[in-house]
């Protein structure tokens, strides 16, 4: 026979179903998304950069088809026959209803066969997370922000500083100048010193009034004109250099830097600072999506402002009252001294229970207004109170009304106000 | 375990040959593969099983599992559904739970059959032997494969189909293309006409008239509905009583295919696309029993043969024969593994016994078979391969012995009694009877329900109505509505569903549904 053909296929490739996995995951992107909103509130903080198992319930992903139900009279044969003869009766179990048709199956592992469960990978978790949801200002900043810059190649020019000199493209040039040149004339040179050849060899006399003399002596002297000109043709010549180019190409940031301010006075609680602590997680996340590099800056402050590291800026406990406007100084100063918004894009979230002293409120609003709005691409506050709001939160508002482009405020109460709070803030606005 | 000297005789000698076996261990390279299936072939010649040429691929176990998602095509075009097929299977095979297929085929020409390469060498000569000479000698000689598919054109019809329905996705949207597929998927098996024969499949003559339907079909809908004379104009009593379409039609989408008022030509094409692939699978939903029997059978009996031949280790065959035993595995009615019938048991079962009543007949057998027994064994079986469906293939071929080795026995659950009763049992009195019960289980008509077009309101709201004919007063099931919802919107009008016994509608469905009257 030997017709026979085998085929290796395991290097074409395993991903023929992935186009049909996302058909399947975009079709049940609302499932999804609600699944995924629900990990998010019961999962703990640190391990929220993972896939997640969503379970849809079957009867949402079934493919219906006409088939028999229960009922009627129906007749199966099975094997297996231990005891049973003709006309035997078998009593029905109590309420039953009767054996089924063949189309319900067992679950195999104990989990309910009325959801349909899979896995999704972190990568699409997090676009689920985020889906709709977008970085204010993101475009602007990079088309305002030209005062970064990178030089890029851009191709060759005939001028330059010597060190930028291109030495393979200019030799590479020399010598197609001087093929240009004096190729012809090379040619020439070669026929002739045929002809001379040839001459040198010929029997004498066949042309008294042009001797061969002559002749030879004419074709000499042109023989030595051309050589002269194409030694006249210089090995490298001005025209032959190529200086590599450098063009200044303005360079979107792409970095960025998330300040977490927290109020840490005896108001603050454990579970205040964790519902924080989750906002601002989300944030770094989604940050993250956006970024290439991200810094974090953790300032914490009751009466006075401090910048700590994570393990601080979560865990410790003061004491004592609240003058937000120490953290807003702190972060004014730590911008200008080490972030500058030319190379970076500047996020900020406050956290804080509202409380503040009064007659600090409207220097909150000042500092905001004049020193760090300017600079920032967006500043989130977030209020965590179910009372009601006190001076600081109508200082904030007006200051929104000032600047709805780039601060926002919001107020949580409970830990699933988090993530629907999150996505109003960065809800991706109509354009 | 099947003992290794209760072997099938072989043509030849009986006579032990001197063990040269092709190889010993148990990794399988590509120059071994081509070995076996040398061998196997020349095997397979011997019991003159004829097949189309082999491609024999290779492939990881992801992707087996695409291929397991695409339904057994090797080119698909894209859906959701495919997609959850394939996330259950990878469920499945990441937590062990799934041995995964041992082994694809597609009914083409080549023949495609896949191998996964963490496969043993034993596992891979069985695979071969199994699809490559099993599966391809019955797509090739049987009567319902060669009548509704044609081999060498699906390869091309399918990547037609991939093509035809991304272009409309990119014209018309994912969404609106989903939504017909979905609905054409719902109606899948309501898209042959059993007693028609069907022109076969044919890629470049779809493409060809794919152009002239889009001119005429839209043309052909219009006069259909235009030439409908107005109420007034006509009052005979009988010509309005007449119904459309005069004769019922059980082949839904073609129905709607040609005659759905509201649908777009690509529309049309869509369901035409998904009608052809309901033709392509409609053999083998019919001949499960009989083709992986088939299968089976010759794997057992081609890799025995090499072992006669001394071409494979007594180890070689261990490990086949506890393959074999597990896919031939029928768990009795009371084990919690069991789910039905097993297929791969009942066909082996059948085709076994056939050869056994052929070489070695009993008196029970000349009575119950007094054609086949004693005749070729090989001959018979080729007969009953190439010439029946599941249904008739049990009601000709079922003996009393298997139903004896298999215990069967029938049960009978009627709604209106308080017990099962056991009806047949495999003795003298219920032989006939139990067959006859098994073979009708197999009959398409009774696994699914009837359901045909009956009639459309023309002259009026322009309603489809399709008509249920219920067998032993069965039901129709709980996703009927959903299906009727599907059925709306190709259909594009109201849509009916009564399920008649004897003259009376016993259950009807509506969509959109009736609104319950108040009291």
């Amino acid at each position: 026979m030997g017709m026979t053909h085998i085929v290796d296929r395991r290097l074409n490739g395993k991903n023929k179903s992935a186009v049909n996995r996302e058909r399947f995951l975009r079709r049940y992107r609302h499932h999804i998304k609600r699944a995924v909103s629900d990990a998010v509130q019961k999962r703990s903080i640190t391990d929220i950069e993972r896939g997640e198992k969503v379970s849809i319930p079957s009867r949402d992903i079934e493919e219906p088809i006409f088939h028999h139900g229960q009922g009627g009279k129906r007749e199966v044969v099975h094997p297996g026959n231990q005891e049973f003869v003709a006309g035997d009766t078998i009593p029905k179990p109590e309420g039953g209803g009767g054996q089924g048709s063949g189309q319900g199956q067992a679950s195999p592992d104990g989990e309910g066969m009325d959801e349909f469960a899979f896995q999704i990978t972190q990568e699409e978790f997090l676009d689920f997370l985020f889906d709709d949801l977008e970085l204010p200002n993101l475009a602007r900043k990079k088309l305002k922000d030209t005062e970064a810059f990178k030089y890029i190649r851009s191709g060759f020019s005939t001028e330059g500083v010597p060190a930028k000199l291109d030495v393979v493209r200019s030799l590479r040039g020399a010598h197609a100048r001087r093929l240009g040149l004096g190729g012809a004339r090379k040619k020439k040179i070669r026929d002739l010193e045929k002809q001379l050849e040839a001459l040198k060899t010929a029997p004498e006399d066949l042309d008294p009034a042009f001797s061969h003399e002559d002749q030879i002596q004419v074709l000499e002297e042109e023989i030595a004109r051309l050589k002269a000109n194409v030694r006249r043709i210089p090995f490298i010549d001005e025209i032959d250099l190529r200086y590599r180019q450098h063009v200044k190409k303005p360079q979107p940031a792409t970095s960025a830097v998330m300040f977490c301010l927290m109020d840490v006075s005896g108001s603050m609680t454990q579970m205040h600072k964790d519902i924080a602590k989750r906002f601002f997680i989300l944030l770094y996340l989604f940050l993250k999506k956006n970024y290439k590099k991200i810094e974090v800056v953790f300032i914490r402050h009751h009466t006075s402002a401090k910048e700590v590291d994570e393990e601080e800026f979560f865990y410790s406990r003061e004491t004592g009252g609240t003058i937000v406007s120490s953290a807003l100084k702190l972060m004014h100063k730590i911008i200008e001294s080490r972030y500058s918004p030319a190379e970076w894009n500047i996020y900020a979230a406050q956290a804080s229970d509202g409380d503040n002293w009064n007659d600090d409120s409207p220097v909150c609003g000042k500092i905001l207004a004049d020193n760090i709005l300017p600079l920032v691409q967006y500043f989130a506050y977030v209020e965590i109170t179910p009372q009601d709001h006190q001076m600081l939160w109508y200082e904030y508002e007006k200051i929104q009304e000032q600047f709805p482009q780039s601060f926002a405020l919001q107020q949580i109460a409970d830990p699933g106000e988090i993530y629907p709070v999150f996505r109003q803030l960065f809800e991706r606005k109509a354009a | 375990m099947t003992n290794l000297m209760d072997r099938p005789n072989s043509p030849e000698s009986d006579q032990p040959r001197a063990r040269e076996p092709i190889s010993t261990g148990s990794e399988w390279t590509f120059e071994l593969i081509q070995k076996y299936d040398d061998e196997i072939a020349k095997c397979a010649a011997e019991f003159g099983l004829d097949t189309y040429p082999n491609q024999i691929e290779v492939i990881s176990a992801e992707q087996m599992m695409d291929a397991y998602s695409s339904v057994g095509m090797p080119v698909g075009y894209h859906h959701w559904s495919f997609g959850k097929q394939f996330l259950s299977t990878s469920k499945g095979y990441q937590r062990g739970q799934m041995g995964l297929a041992y082994e694809i085929v597609i009914n083409s020409n080549p023949c495609i059959a896949y191998l996964m390469e963490e496969n043993t060498l034993p596992m891979q000569a069985l695979v071969i032997a199994h699809a490559s000479y099993g599966h391809n000698s019955f797509f090739k000689g049987n009567y319902l494969f060669r009548t509704w598919t044609d081999a060498s054109a699906i390869i091309d019809y399918l990547v037609f189909a991939r093509h035809y329905v991304a272009e409309c996705e990119e014209r018309y949207g994912v969404d609106a293309v989903e939504e017909i597929l979905d609905s054409c998927h719902a109606l899948m098996n309501y898209g042959v006409d059993r007693y028609k024969r069907p022109a076969p499949i044919s890629a470049s003559e779809e493409m060809r008239r794919q152009k002239e339907r889009e001119e005429y079909q839209q043309r052909r809908i219009n006069d259909l509905w235009r030439t409908i004379p107005k109420l007034d104009e006509d009052d005979d009593p009988v010509r309005r009583r007449k119904r459309y379409p005069e004769e019922p039609q059980e082949n839904i989408l073609y129905f709607i295919e040609k005659n759905a008022p509201l649908l777009e030509t690509w529309q049309r094409e869509i369901i035409r696309i998904v009608r052809k692939l309901g033709q392509y699978f409609y053999p083998q939903r019919q001949t499960q029993v009989m083709n992986e029997g088939w299968a089976t059978f010759w794997h057992y009996t081609l890799l025995h043969r090499m072992y006669d031949k001394g071409l494979v280790t007594d180890g070689f065959m261990l490990e086949f024969l506890q393959s074999h035993s597990a896919v031939v595995y029928q768990p009795p009615f009371n084990s919690p593994w069991y789910s039905g019938i097993n297929p791969y048991t009942l066909g082996f079962s059948i085709f076994t016994d056939l050869r056994r009543i052929c070489e070695n007949p009993t008196d029970e057998d000349r009575e119950w078979f007094p054609d086949i027994a004693g005749s070729d064994w090989l001959e018979t079986l080729h007969f009953a391969m190439k010439n029946f469906k599941d249904e008739s293939f049990i009601q000709q071929f079922l003996s009393p012995k298997v139903m004896r080795d298999l215990k069967l026995f029938a049960i009978q659950n009627d709604d209106q009694e308080d017990v099962y009763r056991v009806t047949a049992i495999h003795d003298d009195p219920g032989y006939r009877d139990l067959r006859e019960k098994l073979a009708r289980q197999y009959n398409l008509s009774y696994r699914e329900p009837n359901i045909q077009v009956w009639n459309v309101d023309v002259r009026g709201d322009r309603s489809l109505t399709l008509r249920h004919i219920p067998v032993d007063r069965v039901p129709l099931g709980k996703e009927t509505d959903e299906v009727l919802r599907h059925v709306h919107r190709l259909w594009g009008f109201d849509v009916h569903l009564e399920s008649v016994n004897d003259g009376t509608v016993v259950e009807d469905h509506h969509c959109p549904p009736r609104e319950i009257e108040e009291d």
